[in-house]
């Protein structure tokens, strides 16, 4: 099969690195070759992140490039808006509506842009945004948003539900099972 | 069984099936896992070194007392192990000893872009080169291999993209290495002059064999497809070909860098009607193969500059370059910034204030460049800060000494600006040094160092004690402060400043991310109290922002450091009274 791109995109310090985790795992799973590139150091401090997540029968480059991307994955809605060039142009957006100031607006040498679902619909890309925030905080916590954020994309794969808890259970530790099983759930459902 | 590994834990797995005993690495992006990874295997004793000199030179004593050992660092660090490295080269080894150096091509968490080939092939050591997790796992084992059979330190490259993305590996069990025990031989490990130049022709002729190795060795490996374009290539480079191409050009792909074989790459050249190299940075492949004589397309098409990508490797070479659509306005950037709560910010506010000249050093302070705090004026390399200010001061005297400030962290500190602290009090300049103690090494995610007290388990360790050191160098003015208070450093840094001596401000408090730090409750700002001055704003914080002309804290990030709280001229911040 051809090679499926999925992206994870957010502010440095938001958890992407356990979606990643587990959809890592859960493709593993499914038996697909699978390369996940992460970036560590200094964008972790509150720096625009991104994750490749890639699965296939053979995957070669560990990176996504523009116009590749599948689904973009992502915990802030400008982070949505500033990767949407990698996304394919039938492409999915899953994204939280949660908005962070970067430092050239809150410093107010640059404004947070408005009207963001519709303008990257208005660029062609199928938009599914939700407030995973408050979701995340029904489940019991604000970090659990990577959770909710897993529940949406679940929606646009054809992965058995087994196979989506079996990951869960696999990268989650035993005492924050509950809650994220929770924040899982709330994004499926809604 | 296969597992999902990091390019770097792969690493450490390879260590661990090789039977390498001994590891001893300075943290670095992006090598540090590899150490860090290694801890869980009990049969290896891993250690942060304080710096990476010291950490190659640990381990080469290991090898000569016959163990198999491993030192870690990023390109920059290597610079640092440059001297024993070369030397090295000349020794030769006891038990194997291999040398991880991870380049930062795209330099995501770096001061430079510098290709570490180079050192290999000026130290004349052969570099091995993975290109995914699965063969991070077995180079790294074929390196001992390679260390014992030819008498020679290994280098082996990873970079980012390797280092950092996980891929399928399949790993196997430990073996453990046959014994080496130690031998003295003068002639060997002893390098004065007419012992190394006995050494020398050892050296010249391992490479000779190590080429005639390379013409024959699986890991340079052949892929025949279409003929019309031959690719040489090595590393992520080679995913990004395959990627692109498929089978439908031919491809070298190189597992060993240095040396680099001369008759495969004539008898692939002469198979492809048109020759290409695609390597990041540097064109070394390239250089060698106009060497041997063949007309090949590289940097003429291909950039020096930053790391590759499959789309850019197509462009260059008559791929399907891939494309989407962007958002039809400007977007704006995100860059990192200090998180909330932390302590270097207090310090960094206080500089700026007092207009101080800042002579900065590597860690997440020197964050302290970027607006509105912008009290950064100078980042070089490790300890530059520290050497730097004494020269600066020399040069300008008291125009300077009063308004100069080095500032460097604990870890940075213990790496390399020992040595420069000692200059300032053996030549007497007039240096007010600022060590930012904040009791980890931050940036590369949280590793001990000599002053925490803690070991890389996590286990107690020794700890030097700072201001002791400094007062031992002939520092009579040491002082602590905390960089929460920023009354308190204020007062610091101008007493410091105009003192007729050298001095050392220890800004003191831990990392805010730290598992162990206790905060405050989040504040939250009283709108009726708020007039709207923005002087909270000054200290770049990214918790406050400003919402219908008033200041507003994102208690989702706000670890109430108070610092913003002492800025207020009106009281506005108040306690939320909950834990965050």
């Amino acid at each position: 099969m051809e090679t499926k791109n999925i992206m994870i995109v957010g502010v440095g310090g938001q958890g992407s690195l356990l979606a990643s985790k587990l959809l890592g795992h859960l493709l593993m799973e499914q038996g697909y070759d699978v390369k996940v590139s992460e970036v560590h150091g200094m964008s972790q401090r509150g720096g625009s992140v991104v994750t490749y997540v890639r699965y296939g029968d053979r995957v070669y480059s560990p990176v996504i490039d523009k116009g590749e991307a599948h689904c973009i994955v992502s915990f802030e809605l400008l982070e949505a808006a500033r990767w949407l060039e990698y996304l394919r142009p039938d492409g999915q957006i899953v994204t939280s509506t949660q908005q962070i100031d970067p430092m050239p607006v809150i410093t107010g040498a640059a404004e947070y842009p408005t009207d963001l679902v519709a303008k990257m619909q208005a660029a062609g890309a199928k938009v599914d945004a939700l407030d995973c925030l408050a979701l995340a905080e029904e489940a019991g916590s604000s970090k659990a948003v990577n959770l909710v954020l897993m529940g949406r994309l679940s929606h646009y794969f054809d992965f058995p539900e087994e196979a989506w808890q079996e990951a869960i259970n696999a990268c989650v530790p035993e005492k924050f099972l509950e809650l994220n099983r929770k924040a899982f759930a709330l994004g499926q459902k809604a | 069984m296969k597992q999902l590994m990091l390019g770097n834990a792969a690493v450490a797995r390879g260590l661990y099936e090789a039977g390498c005993s001994l590891i001893s690495s300075y943290p670095g992006t992006p090598s540090t896992e590899i150490t860090e990874e290694a801890v869980q295997y009990d049969e290896i004793y891993c250690e942060w070194a304080p710096n990476e000199k010291v950490a190659m030179e640990a381990a080469f004593g290991a090898s000569l007392a016959g163990k198999r050992s491993f030192c870690g660092m990023k390109h920059v660090g290597l610079n640092v192990a440059a001297d024993p490295l070369y030397t090295m080269s000349y020794t030769g080894v006891n038990a194997g000893i291999v040398i991880g150096v991870a380049d930062d091509a795209g330099m995501h968490s770096s001061q430079n872009e510098q290709d570490s080939r180079h050192h290999a092939i000026a130290a004349k050591l052969p570099m091995l080169e993975p290109s995914d997790s699965a063969e991070a796992l077995q180079f790294t084992k074929l390196a001992y291999e390679l260390s014992e059979e030819f008498d020679t330190p290994v280098l082996l490259k990873m970079c980012t993209r390797v280092s950092h993305s996980q891929a399928l590996v399949e790993t196997g069990d430990r073996v453990e290495p046959p014994a080496k025990p130690y031998e003295k031989n003068i002639a060997k490990y002893v390098m004065m002059p007419g012992n190394a130049k006995q050494r020398h022709p050892v050296v010249e002729e391992r490479t000779r064999k190590l080429v005639a190795w390379a013409e024959t060795a699986p890991v340079n490996r052949v892929e025949m497809g279409g003929t019309a374009l031959g690719i040489i290539t090595a590393s992520t480079s080679y995913q990004y070909v395959k990627e692109v191409f498929g089978d439908s050009v031919s491809v070298l792909k190189l597992g060993m860098t240095n040396p680099l074989p001369v008759e495969l790459i004539k008898n692939f050249a002469s198979k492809v009607d048109r020759l290409a190299v695609v390597e990041e940075l540097d064109p070394i492949i390239e250089d060698h193969c106009r060497k041997l004589g063949l007309e090949v397309l590289g940097k003429d098409v291909l950039p020096m500059i930053d790391e590759f990508s499959q789309n850019l490797v197509a462009a260059a070479l008559g791929g399907e370059v891939h494309t989407g659509k962007a958002l039809n306005q400007a977007v704006p950037g995100r860059p990192p910034v200090m998180c909330a709560g932390c302590p270097h910010r207090g310090l960094f506010y206080t500089l700026n204030k007092n207009k101080c000249t800042v002579l900065g050093d590597i860690g997440c302070y020197t964050l302290g460049a970027v607006a509105p705090l912008a009290a950064m004026e100078m980042t070089l390399c490790m300890g530059a800060s520290v050497s730097a200010i004494h020269g600066f001061n020399k040069a300008l005297g008291g125009e300077s000494e009063g308004r100069t400030v080095a500032v460097i962290g604990d870890s940075t500190f213990m790496h390399s600006g020992m040595t420069g602290l000692a200059n300032i009090a053996y030549n007497q300049s007039n240096s007010t040094v600022i060590i930012l103690d904040n009791s980890i090494t931050g940036m590369t995610g949280h590793q001990q160092n000599p002053t925490t007290g803690y070991n890389i388990k996590g286990d107690p360790a020794g700890k030097i004690d700072l201001e002791a050191l400094c007062r031992a160098m002939g520092f009579n003015r040491v002082r602590v402060v905390d960089p929460y208070d920023l009354k308190a450093c204020d007062q610091a840094v101008k007493e410091e400043l105009s003192a007729a001596e050298p001095s050392v401000i220890i800004s003191r408090r831990p990392c805010a991310l730290l598992k162990y730090v206790k905060h405050k409750p989040p504040l939250a700002v009283n709108k009726d109290k708020c007039i709207g001055c923005k002087s909270c704003m000054k200290i770049g914080c990214p918790a406050i922002s400003i919402k219908g002309g008033k200041a507003w804290v994102d208690n989702t990030l706000c670890v109430g450091c108070g610092v913003c709280e002492q800025l207020c001229p009106v009281g506005a911040f108040e306690s939320t009274g909950k834990e965050g």
